[in-house]
């Protein structure tokens, strides 16, 4: 469970990134955070690990306030998956590079094989565990970044951007991944702009705008209100806008609703 | 005028085992907004770079075949002429901003001086590109403290202001908000307008649908498709080399595969909404 209460943050230079923010997640759920760039979403899931600590108010993991812990000890249950794979990737290969946390952990040598190269199986780069991360695409790094996340065995997991640069290939190699997730019970909070990715693999979406939370709900709730959709500056994907110009119901989100609505 | 063609061209990186341009014959019409898709590792970037003499002059690697930019063949243009003539913007924002500068301004102004602008016009058009894309409230930061968005307009603003008549724009938007994302495509299409040849390579096909005049698909450093931006968006072969096509295309598949095909296969949502209800329509009749 991660919960936010009335959690604020204000950067040192003073500008006010969160402004109040109340935000409960079950354990196992899987929630979309959307919203402008600027609109405070890395910043709310930065205080989720304690990346950052609240200006005021207070982060709840599993029923125990961050305030006081590092994020050395809130990662083991929180895993954060950066925007930027290269902010997280320094190891000389694939396999150390995913073997580094359990290292940390001082898990024994015969788990931390296994489990890295389970977790390498489920993100698809078990051909690169001897690449050096700098020789691959970028898309690669990507995986090589939530591999190395995942391995820990966390029970929550931040994705920051997971769709940015990836190609059909990836997104399916994603999209099983999150399923993967679901089996375990893992929770998974999700930023992104790509809202085909919102509609296809989300059901609770929430939507911020100017360091508050806008919206959370279903997909209906954000992409069928015109006043949260203004005020989180977000486009309605086509599909929604296509039900709303031809009236074919308020409900009416995704690609599948559409041709459901339809005679 | 001809932007590029290029003919059988095959390049493979040095080092590598596999070419990553394998017989590419293409022709790209200048004045044109050319959109360029594919998977990962299809050849896109590699493309580019071609286009724009990073491919052979800095990426070293084996090159054959034929390949003319504006008329002139690739290796008989000064690498410092094609640099003014052919703008590029990398994939990666992270790795294009220099790093060597302290301010946004700074950033912007980086690529102006390499061309040796006046100081004067310099500063103006840096003025005029930072209010087009919007970074009045960047515009003295450091680069290195922005969000992967906002370095992504930074890297985006410094090769507009080069003001180049070619443009090639390797995924400007992968970062940026849809708001964001639209407004460069805007901007992008306001080049066009003004004559600038742009190539573009960019995942967004439903944004594609609206601007680019053609499309080429790549696949496994093969020209898989390529033609007039509509045939090759309602092309189903598109998903066989991991187009995702836009979504209203996709729908009326969809629909056609549930029994309830619609009269033509939309790839706007203007088209998609006539398409629609022209068969809610008939159906109520």
């Amino acid at each position: 469970m991660i919960e936010l209460r009335d959690v604020r943050f204000t950067y040192p230079d003073g500008s006010t990134a969160v402004a109040g923010v109340d935000l409960s997640i079950a354990s196992g759920e899987r929630v979309a955070i959307v919203g402008q760039n600027g609109a405070g979403k890395t910043t709310t899931v930065k205080l989720m690990n304690a990346l950052l600590t609240p200006t005021a108010g207070e982060v709840l993991i599993d029923g125990v306030s961050t305030a006081g812990r590092t994020t050395a000890q809130v990662a083991r249950s929180v895993g954060y998956v950066f925007q930027n794979p290269d902010d997280q990737l320094f190891s000389a290969d694939v396999r150390s590079e995913i073997a580094f946390l359990p290292r940390y952990l001082k898990w024994p040598d015969d788990m931390i094989t296994e489990r890295v190269e389970q977790a390498a199986a489920l993100a698809g780069i078990t051909d690169h565990l001897d690449t050096n991360p700098k020789d691959l695409p970028s898309a690669v790094r990507k995986f090589v970044a939530i591999a190395a996340v995942l391995v820990s065995g966390c029970s929550h997991v931040i994705l920051d951007e997971p769709t940015a640069g990836l190609d059909t290939r990836g997104l399916d190699l994603l999209t099983g991944i999150l399923d993967s997730l679901e089996r375990d019970g893992v929770t998974v909070v999700t930023i992104t702009h790509d809202m085909r990715f919102v509609t296809d693999a989300f059901t609770r979406v929430v939507a911020m705008a100017q360091g508050r939370i806008v919206a959370d709900g279903e997909l209906a709730d954000v992409f069928g209100d015109d006043d949260v959709l203004a005020q989180a500056r977000l486009k309605r994907p086509d599909p929604a806008q296509l039900a709303r110009d031809l009236r074919l119901g308020d409900r009416v989100v995704t690609i599948d609703d559409v041709v459901a609505a339809i005679p | 005028m001809v932007l590029a063609s290029l003919r059988d061209v095959r390049f493979t990186y040095a080092y590598a085992d596999r070419s990553a341009l394998d017989g590419v014959t293409l022709e790209l019409a200048s004045g044109g907004l050319h959109g360029v898709v594919g998977l990962n590792a299809s050849g896109k970037s590699t493309l580019c770079a071609l286009l724009r003499g990073i491919i052979p002059h800095f990426h070293t690697g084996q090159l054959t075949g034929e390949v003319e930019v504006l008329g002139r063949p690739l290796l008989e243009w000064e690498p410092a002429d094609l640099s003014r003539a052919v703008g590029c913007v990398f994939d990666n924002p992270f790795t294009q901003i220099s790093g060597i500068r302290d301010t946004v301004f700074e950033e912007i102004a980086l690529g102006l001086e390499n061309l040796g602008t006046p100081r004067d016009e310099m500063i103006e058009r840096i003025e005029r590109v930072v209010e087009q894309i919007g970074l009045q409230a960047i515009v003295a930061k450091n680069p290195n403290d922005l969000s992967g968005g906002q370095r992504q307009k930074v890297a985006f603003a410094s090769i507009i202001a080069m003001d180049a008549d070619v443009m090639i724009i390797d995924e400007p938007t992968s970062q940026l908000d849809p708001e964001a994302s639209e407004a460069v495509f805007q901007i992008i299409a306001d080049l066009k307008a003004r004559g600038k040849s742009i190539v573009l390579v960019e995942h967004k096909t439903d944004l594609l649908a609206t601007y680019a005049d053609t499309i080429t698909v790549l696949s496994e450093g093969r020209v898989a498709l390529t033609g007039p931006t509509r045939d090759v968006l309602s092309d189903p072969r598109i998903l066989e080399f991991g187009v995702r096509p836009p979504d209203v295309t996709e729908l009326a598949w969809r629909l056609a595969d549930a029994g309830k095909p619609l009269g033509s296969t939309p790839i706007t949502s203007a088209e998609a909404q006539a398409a629609v209800r022209q068969r809610l329509e008939k159906r109520a009749s």
